[in-house]
């Protein structure tokens, strides 16, 4: 099984990295900034019987790069059959209200370039009539709140997307899966204080593996988030306005 | 879902920062004010894994597995990488912990760091005798390769080192080549402390694990009454990991829970639980070595307060009397521990300076915290120690006296001069009386 992964280096990829060395013949193509951090996670891969993994250290987000590094990918496996887009950053609500650039750049890293790797993956899977485009959003993009609606706004883009995306690529068979995590205990959320409802980035991974093989839509992780935001989601604008969130 | 305290609960002190250390390569710069001190999982029970008014290293996050050589078995990963992660992965492939204490919840970084001992000491040692090499950063910001013919001497210290020599980065060591991850078990019920003795004699040349569970409440001709487990890796080829259901003790239980009765109640009733004196079967390894783990946060059924763990060994030579001398005064007391443990260690000595276990008699009790009347008892068991010239386990310790712990590690000043100089703890500045 061919697995390429972009922001290979994150909790929640590495926990799903995890979960597929245990299978078979399973080849990774790891994409990130850091190559130090990448060649972490690729020794981590390999004692865990990995059959191959690539590294390929890139600024993946910007816009020239996607066309390369896909061909990059293709150099070194003729199909994908699995692509995790991973990447985001948790953006500091307060400072994006006051700095634009800073705004325009965290849209960038948690949208538009999963929006441009997006495309280019379908773009593949479609070609070659098979694969899945996993693509992880967050339930901070169900409804926004005050204290991240900037992260949330971007989150929500990407659910929209992923949701066109499947409806496109049905006739293809490219399986397109939302995941939607809610708090992970990863290093992005390091300095917020952990309460019960925080996942470890290992479970999620499990959960996203097994989403993949049942060939899901749309996946709540840990599953408890479907009925919180069930809920967060059918209460009235007009209350919901006046909400400390 | 982490809280920095300590396992026991007890005591509760306030850190000035968590600095969480993720990628090994990235070297953190030690420039704030105040000392450091790496923690993992927080398993061990008193003080030796908090700073308090300091700074916690928080290593979980170093959690990768860096090589493995499957022709020798030398296992090379990352500190924060848990005994568990380790036996999910290797476990299957008919690879074992070559040491294992009574938890899988804590980091590799953690089982050097306290040179952690297990049912096999009397065959294999500590941890420490199966590492074979070590990273160890320091607040220099340089990386010291340490094995036992290369910085030797930081090797030795760190080894032990409670985490005070500076920050284990990775680790490599020996795994054990098994057949089956199950075990042949035997449980054996003896009446008193005296079949005890007699047990460890007779069982040690065959069997790979021997402890002893024992009712600390028994008195008289009972006295030091219990169970006796031994036990060998399984030689029919079975591999798999245990998928048990397991519990959680989500909040402190009150403290009416564990009582003078209620732990009476248990203790009769656990001593009680077979009929016949030996009873032969073959169990995962999970039930044989982690039976509490199956029940998350356990330590909560203590209460808010929370609880001591007193881990002590008596030389060989008095060892028995000694032993019996502290089962009598626990017993009259009545307080009672819910859990007790004796175990004999053999004579490999560990490549740590500070390593605890030596060879002789290890008796391990678990006291609720209930204030003076708790630290009173433990002080007269503390004169029983000192008496033999024994000493306590500081990974299990919040109150020992500094006089004891200087009488049990005489070798502690030889020790501080590979202290890290920005490196200290709650522990070890309360037994060496440090002023930062």
């Amino acid at each position: 099984m061919n697995i390429v992964i972009i922001g290979a280096t994150s909790a929640i990829a590495h926990g799903v990295a995890k979960k597929y060395c245990s299978q078979k013949n399973s080849v990774f193509y790891l994409v990130g900034r850091s190559q130090d951090k990448l060649n972490a996670i690729a020794d981590d891969l390999r004692v865990r019987g990995a059959q191959q993994v690539y590294t390929d250290a890139c600024l993946f987000t910007d816009v020239k790069q996607y066309q390369t590094l896909f061909s990059r990918i293709l150099a070194s496996m003729k199909t994908l059959d699995i692509v995790l887009i991973a990447h985001g950053s948790l953006t500091h609500q307060e400072r994006a209200e006051q700095d634009a650039l800073y705004t325009f750049d965290e849209l960038h890293t948690n949208f538009t370039s999963v929006v441009g790797l997006g495309v280019v993956a379908a773009e593949q899977c479609k070609k070659q009539r098979s694969g899945t485009i996993a693509i992880i959003g967050s339930v901070a993009g169900e409804r926004g709140r005050q204290s991240n609606y900037l992260y949330g706004a971007a989150k929500a883009g990407v659910t929209a997307f992923c949701s066109g995306l499947r409806n496109r690529l049905m006739p293809f068979n490219v399986h397109v899966l939302t995941i939607l995590p809610g708090f992970v205990d990863t290093p992005m959320t390091a300095e917020i204080p952990k309460n019960f409802l925080f996942a470890k980035a290992d479970d999620v991974g499990a959960a996203i593996v097994n989403a993949i093989e049942k060939k899901k839509n749309v996946l709540y992780t840990p599953f408890f988030w479907l009925y919180i935001m069930t809920i967060v989601k059918i209460i009235p604008e007009f209350i919901y306005k006046r909400l400390k969130t | 879902m982490v809280n920095f305290s300590s396992w026991g609960n007890y005591p509760i002190v306030e850190h000035s920062s968590i600095q969480s250390y993720i990628w090994r390569h990235d070297i953190p710069s030690f420039a704030d004010s105040g000392s450091y001190l790496p923690y993992g999982l927080g398993r061990s029970y008193g003080d030796s894994c908090l700073n308090d008014s300091n700074i916690l290293i928080h290593t979980v996050q170093l959690n990768k597995f860096i090589s493995f050589d499957a022709t020798t078995g030398i296992l090379h990963c990352e500190s924060g990488v848990s005994l568990e992660h380790i036996l999910h992965e290797f476990a299957p492939r008919g690879w074992f912990l070559p040491v294992t204490p009574g938890t899988k919840y804590i980091t590799v970084g953690g089982a050097v760091a306290n040179d952690v001992h297990g049912k096999n000491h009397h065959r294999r040692g500590t941890f420490g005798a199966h590492v074979k090499a070590l990273t160890l950063l320091r607040s220099d910001g340089k990386q010291y390769y340490c094995t036992p013919t290369e910085n030797k001497e930081l090797f030795s210290a760190t080894i032990g080192g409670m985490g005070l020599t500076g920050l284990i980065t990775d680790i490599a060591f020996q795994l054990l080549p098994i057949e089956s991850t199950y075990i042949d078990n035997h449980s054996t019920k003896f009446s008193c402390v005296d079949d005890f003795f007699e047990l460890c004699e007779d069982s040690e040349d065959e069997f790979e694990y021997t402890v002893a569970w024992i009712d600390c409440l028994a008195t008289g001709k009972n006295l030091g009454r219990g169970h006796y487990y031994r036990g060998n890796h399984s030689k029919k080829k079975r591999r798999n990991i245990s998928k048990k259901p397991i519990g959680i003790i989500p909040f402190f239980a009150p403290e009416f829970v564990l009582n003078p009765l209620s732990i009476r109640a248990f203790n009769t009733a656990y001593y009680n639980k077979q009929f016949g004196t030996t009873i032969k079967n073959t169990v995962h390894y999970e039930p044989f070595f982690y039976p509490l783990d199956i029940v998350h946060q356990w330590n909560k059924l203590y209460g808010r307060r929370g609880f001591l763990q007193y881990q002590c060994v008596v030389p060989l030579a008095d060892g028995s009397d000694a032993i019996k001398e502290m089962l009598a005064r626990v017993a009259a007391s009545g307080t009672g521990s819910f859990l007790a443990v004796l175990k004999k260690f053999g004579n490999i000595s560990s490549p740590g300076l500070m390593s605890f276990p030596i060879e002789g008699y290890t008796l391990t009790l678990d006291f609720a915290m209930r204030g003076d009347s708790t630290l009173q008892l433990l002080q007269t068991l503390d004169d029983v120690v000192k008496k033999t010239g024994g000493r306590l386990y500081p990974a299990k310790d919040a109150r020992m006296s500094a006089e004891i712990f200087r009488n049990g590690y005489p070798q502690w000043q030889e020790f501080s001069q590979y202290i890290d100089p920005k490196f200290s703890s709650t522990f070890w500045r309360r037994v060496t009386k440090e002023t930062l």
